[in-house]
């Protein structure tokens, strides 16, 4: 039995449909992400589960029991607010012990479970200081002890680390992993980050314009993304526009189009003449110099168009005959020797057939 | 490096010019025009009423000063006067309470109205001020006259609280529109029901707005002697009235004085003990009792 589970859920406001008939089941336990750009939906989806939105349509069960009709501050769920939204006049113990008032816990229960949470968080001697005195860091965590303390369900985390600064949020993403391995509360988190989805959750919904796209382990939407949405969504890929040749159960033969044939991993209900695109991950190239065997079937001959050097890698833009350009992230691992070519050097460039995906349009 | 050095020196110098130049007029403004009257005042409650109005000289003509406590000696030794002063403070205090309950339903309305209504409301709120204070004084003194209230306190009351209830309203909105609606639901999201969101959330951060409302409508209240004289009965009067007539009616200048310096000091003491109020409640909470 699912934890938590939508039922064809819709939502319109005005003409936009902002969540278009989505169903899905999230486990107890489970660190679950909806993912996707801004307008998708998603956080549509957490107010109706805050209970801020009522659906228009469809249904949202918590322990197989409807939450229709069930005002928010009556349902077993609390939400750390992008902005955190912590009390400007309580301390930090104030706004930790909040819930726990409102639920009526006696006082020294209070007390105990206010220091267990701000020991949680790292934040002990920080109890009588305001909100304003705390750095964005600490405000976060404060948010996550006042949403964490009072035991809830469901923990609804709305991009709650879009205001900190990169080098803080991926600190904070370690700490959010370890915060709910160790409480074991169902999280569902809200981003638009898709790093941070992979690295945070056990599963991730990526949504565009009210739908699901895809519903995956994050290993699974990088692999196997099921679309060009997703594909093109989730990490940085190469599109090749090709028609297929040859669908057989073990393998696919592709044409693109002014380079030659190609093959990929077979994908099941593909019929020869259908038009799609092969989509490559750039850390699966390989790149080797003009006339050198790459070892590979899928190589093209290439001329090095850009390159980006960002230290532990280097991407380098390859643009084939056709026009078409591919990214290459070859890691920088010679000592000394920061990249291996330059601009304008001629190339070779190719790839495994087992690291292609084909999509279908 | 002599050109650096000239204008890393010149820099606080002009800054500092510049400071005086826009602070000296309103210092210049309030030295000339409140604190050498209040010094005034103060000098003149120590002399000694003229026979017909204004001050005796200074000096005798024996040549000897002619200063004495004896007006501060009158006026604490009849209880009338400092029973008026009492009853001064009751009515400002009614009227600012009541002042508070009709504006902060009004206000957090205003407040949570959208934006685009916003400006035409606060607009209905200023809008009597374009009509004459007197004016609308009468006005409600032909309203009151049939319903048999005037002349009462309670006349003197409703007077008090009509006009001054824009103070009151301005201050808590400008408050209250600030407020993060996050928070509220933060609030309920946590598990507070309404009423709790009120006393928990958005009161506690109103509190500045209730001060500056409560300063804005106690004072001019308490000094007010134009809706006693013509909405109260005789037994209405209050200690702006009891000013008036000193200086106008029974031209005792240096009794007017003294209850203008007596009104004054209630303001202060009155203003200082909330200000220490204020202190110890966010000590109070920072200790965590």
């Amino acid at each position: 039995m699912a934890l938590l589970e939508f039922r064809n859920v819709s939502k319109r406001f005005g003409s936009l449909l902002a969540v278009d008939n989505v169903s899905f089941a999230v486990d107890s336990g489970e660190f679950f992400t909806l993912l996707g750009p801004s307008g998708c939906g998603k956080t549509t989806l957490l107010r109706m589960l805050a209970g801020f939105d009522a659906p228009d349509a469809g249904d949202i069960l918590l322990d197989d029991k409807s939450l229709a009709g069930v005002p928010p501050e009556k349902r077993p769920l609390h939400t750390v607010f992008q902005n955190y939204a912590l009390f400007p006049h309580l301390t930090v113990e104030g706004n930790i012990s909040f819930p726990l008032e409102m639920a009526g816990r006696p006082k020294d229960e209070i007390r105990r479970r206010v220091a267990g949470m701000l020991a949680l968080v790292h934040l002990e001697e920080k109890e009588d200081a305001f909100p304003h005195e705390l750095s964005g860091g600490q405000k976060q965590r404060v948010a996550l002890a006042r949403g964490l303390v009072n035991k809830p369900r469901v923990l609804l985390l709305d991009e709650p680390l879009g205001a900190l600064d990169a080098k803080l949020r991926e600190e904070m993403q370690i700490e959010l992993i370890a915060l709910q391995r160790n409480v074991g509360v169902t999280f569902i988190f809200v981003t638009h980050a898709q790093q941070e989805a992979l690295a945070l959750s056990h599963r991730i919904a990526v949504m565009r314009a009210g739908r699901i796209e895809q519903l995956d382990e994050p290993d699974r939407l990088y692999g196997f993304p099921q679309n060009r949405f997703v594909a093109d969504f989730i990490g940085k890929i190469n599109l090749l526009d090709v028609d297929v040749l040859e669908s057989t159960p073990d393998r696919l033969s592709l044409a693109a189009k002014g380079l030659g044939t190609l093959t990929a991993p077979p994908v099941q209900g593909v019929q020869p003449g259908a038009h799609g695109c092969l989509a490559l991950r750039p850390e699966q190239m390989r790149v080797v110099a003009e006339n050198e065997d790459t070892g590979l079937p899928n190589h093209f001959p290439g001329v090095v168009r850009d390159l980006l050097y960002e230290g532990d890698v280097t991407l380098y833009r390859v643009v084939l005959r056709n026009g078409t350009a591919l990214e290459a992230m070859i890691a920088n691992s010679a000592p000394g020797r920061p990249r291996f070519f330059e601009v304008d050097d001629r190339v070779e460039i190719g790839w495994r057939p087992e690291a292609g995906r084909y999509l279908h349009d | 490096m002599t050109d650096r050095h000239r204008r890393t020196s010149g820099t606080p110098r002009s800054e500092r010019a510049v400071k005086w130049f826009v602070t000296l007029p309103p210092s210049v403004y309030l030295v000339a025009f409140f604190l050498l009257p209040s010094l005034i005042m103060v000098a003149a409650s120590f002399r000694t009423p003229g026979a017909f109005g204004g001050l005796e000289p200074l000096r005798a003509p024996d040549g000897s000063l002619q200063l004495s406590a004896d007006t501060y000696r009158f006026l604490f030794g009849d209880w009338i006067y400092l029973e008026i002063v009492g009853k001064s403070i009751l009515v400002a205090a009614v009227t600012t309470l009541l002042c508070l309950l009709l504006s902060y339903p009004l206000a957090l309305l205003i407040a949570k109205s959208p934006r685009r209504h916003r400006d035409f409301l606060v607009l209905l709120v200023v809008l009597p001020f374009a009509a004459n204070f007197l004016i609308r004084v009468y006005a409600w003194i032909l309203m009151l006259g049939p319903m048999n209230v005037l002349y009462s306190p309670v006349a003197v009351i409703v007077g008090m609280v009509y006009v001054h209830l824009p103070f009151m309203i301005l201050p808590l909105y400008t408050n209250l529109e600030k407020h993060d609606p996050a928070l509220l639901e933060a609030a309920q999201d946590l598990g507070a029901p309404r009423w709790t969101r009120f006393w928990r959330v958005t009161w506690p951060l109103s509190l500045p707005g209730v001060w500056s409302g409560t300063a804005l409508v106690f004072i001019p209240v308490l000094g007010m002697f134009a809706i006693p004289e013509l909405m109260g009965g005789t037994g209405d009067i209050l200690i702006g009235n009891l000013i008036k007539e000193q200086f106008l009616d029974n031209r005792d200048w240096p009794l007017g004085s003294a209850l203008s310096l007596v009104l004054t000091a209630v303001v202060l003491v009155l203003a200082g003990g909330a200000v220490l109020a204020g202190r110890r409640r966010r000590r109070l909470a920072k200790g965590g009792a």
